[in-house]
């Protein structure tokens, strides 16, 4: 016993101290059948059941061109071939306009010759609903692509034939998973951040683990830290595999390849600091850890069925959407969607990152007030 | 054997929650390299008094110093010079022993071999088993070996044989005299007086919050023989344990 070696660092590196904790942490973690199956196996399920069904894996939109619509010509033929689009005919201008108010219908296009005669030939104006912004984004999505490869068809290195007359966003075609996976990804670092967390800490304090870290030189902060940085690394691994086999495997679109994806998991780890914070809060305000399920569930389910993880929230009655509106996972998953579809960074989007930001503030300061050790 | 430079000075400690007195003003000295009992029956402020010493709580009034340092206000140099066995502790969930090792090994910024450690504990066999899975005997021995991870120079063990079988009793006790002769001071508490009688130098005994006695065991029994104390009934010279231990063999079970 007297032989055994140990050489004593002289300067205590507390960081050294957590990064062991982070160490351990992680690997409790991955050889968790639950937090693996949250975190991974259900969003994976659910990016490939929905991924499948719907009408060919495509969204459709119901489209219809009013009557003053300049129809003979390549431009209407390519956008009625669309995939993603049904066109509705046969209906007059005002029976179109009001299925629109209704939501019957999601676009009506209009197609005019520029009556100067000079270029661009063609403008395509497009009429959507405003209740509904993500349907109309991403018909003129749609649309911008069939643009685009119209001009590039038509008059190459010239000035565009035809302009959409809002935006000129670049265009593509947008598939279910587009959708499903931004909103999936969201659902994965909710509940490794809440469930992951609130489980966890609470286990580790009721069997006295942590107490046992108290009688180590750690301090009681960076214990929090080295648990809060292996779940980061977790969700953020888990989200490189999500997105790595919607893209490979189904098709998801990166806008601006590897760029997006960045933002995307940068957006994510905001995300997921912010459900640590529900996680560390549901751990101390449950009395024991029969408490943590109902607390969890009454954070999470909600924000699961009504953040737009499944569907838009344009499809809840209105006075159903400003709860959605109130919730940080609506804003993760605008967040995500905005990066994924229209390209955006996290430079460009003030708005949600502000209000995720908030609600950070807001969860920390109560998880710190109701802070247990023991 | 045992030197007179104080290791553990406790001066006039007092801890009490709400309208209850756990520790009453208790004041003693613990002396480097010895094996010191704390004895008393459940509830009367072992557990407490060591946790104050460990820094774990905090003190109402009275001071501690450890190796000179306060417990007040030098905690983390404390917690660097002391190893602790808490009287109910678990572990990491899903890690094996090896692993959890090298968590502590970590957490004491201090670089050695798991596999050294578990062999003074005799838990090397089972370097690859979870926390969860192992007997109370291999718990206990594992907590001890957490207790000597950073070569502390004083251990702390609160009830380490409490629950366990006379075998694993021994077993421990073997240990825990390795831990003394490697050079460390050992503090413990037990409502054991076998286990105190054979591994205690001195003992103080504790009720209700205060230090009653605190004398070598043999002085204190010395003590009680001169007042007139005889045995009700003369004591055989073997005891049921000594049966159970000559017919069970004192090796280890295979837990």
């Amino acid at each position: 016993m007297n032989n055994r070696e140990t050489k004593t660092v002289h300067t205590y590196s507390q960081f050294k101290a957590t990064l062991s904790i982070t160490k351990a942490s992680l690997r409790s973690i991955v050889r968790n059948p639950s937090s693996v199956i949250f975190t991974l196996l259900f969003p994976l399920i659910f990016i490939i059941v929905f991924g499948f069904i719907g009408s060919g894996g495509s969204a459709r939109f119901d489209v219809g061109f009013y009557s003053t619509s300049s129809n003979n010509n390549q431009l209407f033929h390519s956008l009625i071939t669309v995939e993603n689009f049904n066109i509705v005919l046969d209906l007059t201008d005002e029976e179109l306009n009001s299925r629109l108010e209704k939501g019957e219908v999601d676009a009506i296009f209009n197609i005019t010759k520029n009556p100067a005669g000079t270029l661009p030939e063609y403008v395509l104006e497009i009429k959507t609903n405003k209740a509904k912004p993500e349907k109309s984004s991403l018909i003129r999505l749609i649309s911008g692509q069939v643009l685009s490869n119209f001009n590039i068809s038509l008059v190459k290195e010239q000035p565009p034939v035809a302009v959409i007359k809002q935006t000129d966003i670049e265009g593509r075609l947008f598939n279910t998973i587009d959708f499903i996976l931004p909103g999936q990804l969201g659902f994965s670092i909710l509940s490794a951040g809440v469930f992951g967390t609130a489980f966890v800490f609470i286990s580790l304090r009721e069997n006295l683990v942590i107490k046992r870290f108290f009688a180590t030189p750690i301090n009681r902060n960076n214990i929090v830290l080295g648990e809060a940085l292996s779940r980061l690394i977790f969700s953020i691994t888990g989200s490189v595999i999500i997105i790595g086999i919607g893209h490979f495997l189904f098709g998801f679109t990166l806008v601006n390849g590897f760029w997006t994806f960045i933002n995307m998991l940068a957006v994510s780890a905001l995300g997921l600091v912010v459900f640590l914070g529900i996680g560390f809060l549901v751990s101390n305000i449950a009395k024991n850890i029969n408490a943590v399920p109902p607390i969890a569930n009454l954070v999470t389910l909600p924000q699961f069925l009504l953040a737009g993880t499944f569907f838009s929230i344009d499809v809840f009655p209105s006075w159903l959407q400003p709860v959605s509106r109130a919730m940080p996972l609506t804003y993760l998953n605008d967040a995500l969607r905005k990066i994924a579809f229209d390209g955006a960074t996290i430079f460009t989007l003030p708005k949600e990152l502000l209000i995720l930001t908030v609600w950070g503030v807001v969860i920390y300061f109560f998880a710190v007030k109701f802070f247990k050790w023991e | 054997m045992i030197s007179q430079k104080k290791i553990i000075e406790v001066k006039n400690l007092v801890k009490k929650y709400d309208d209850l007195t756990a520790v009453n003003d208790i004041s003693f000295d613990v002396y480097e390299g010895e094996i010191f009992g704390l004895l008393g029956p459940n509830g009367a402020g072992k557990t407490t008094t060591l946790e104050i010493i460990e820094t774990l709580r905090e003190q109402t009034s009275g001071e501690v110093l450890v190796e000179g340092l306060s417990v007040t206000t030098q905690k983390n140099e404390v917690k660097k010079i002391i190893g602790v066995q808490l009287q109910q502790s678990g572990f990491y969930p899903n890690l094996n022993l090896t692993e959890l090792i090298k968590l502590f090994v970590g957490l004491y910024n201090i670089e050695t071999d798991p596999m050294e450690v578990l062999e003074l504990v005799g838990l090397k066999e089972k370097s690859k088993a979870i926390y969860q899975t192992l007997s109370g005997g291999q718990k206990q021995r594992f907590a001890v070996a957490t207790t000597i991870i950073n070569k502390p120079k004083i251990v702390f063990l609160d009830e380490p044989t409490t629950g366990l079988d006379p075998q694993a009793r021994r077993n421990l006790w073997e240990l825990i005299q390795n831990i003394r002769d490697t050079g460390s001071t050992v503090v413990l508490t037990t409502h054991y007086m076998d286990e105190a009688e054979k591994l205690c130098d001195r003992v103080g005994i504790v009720d209700a919050g205060r230090i009653i006695e605190l004398d070598t065991p043999g002085n204190l029994i010395d003590n009680l023989l001169a007042k007139g104390f005889t045995r009700e009934e003369k004591l055989k010279h073997a005891s049921l344990e000594d049966v159970f231990i000559h017919l069970t063999g004192k090796d280890l079970r295979d837990e």
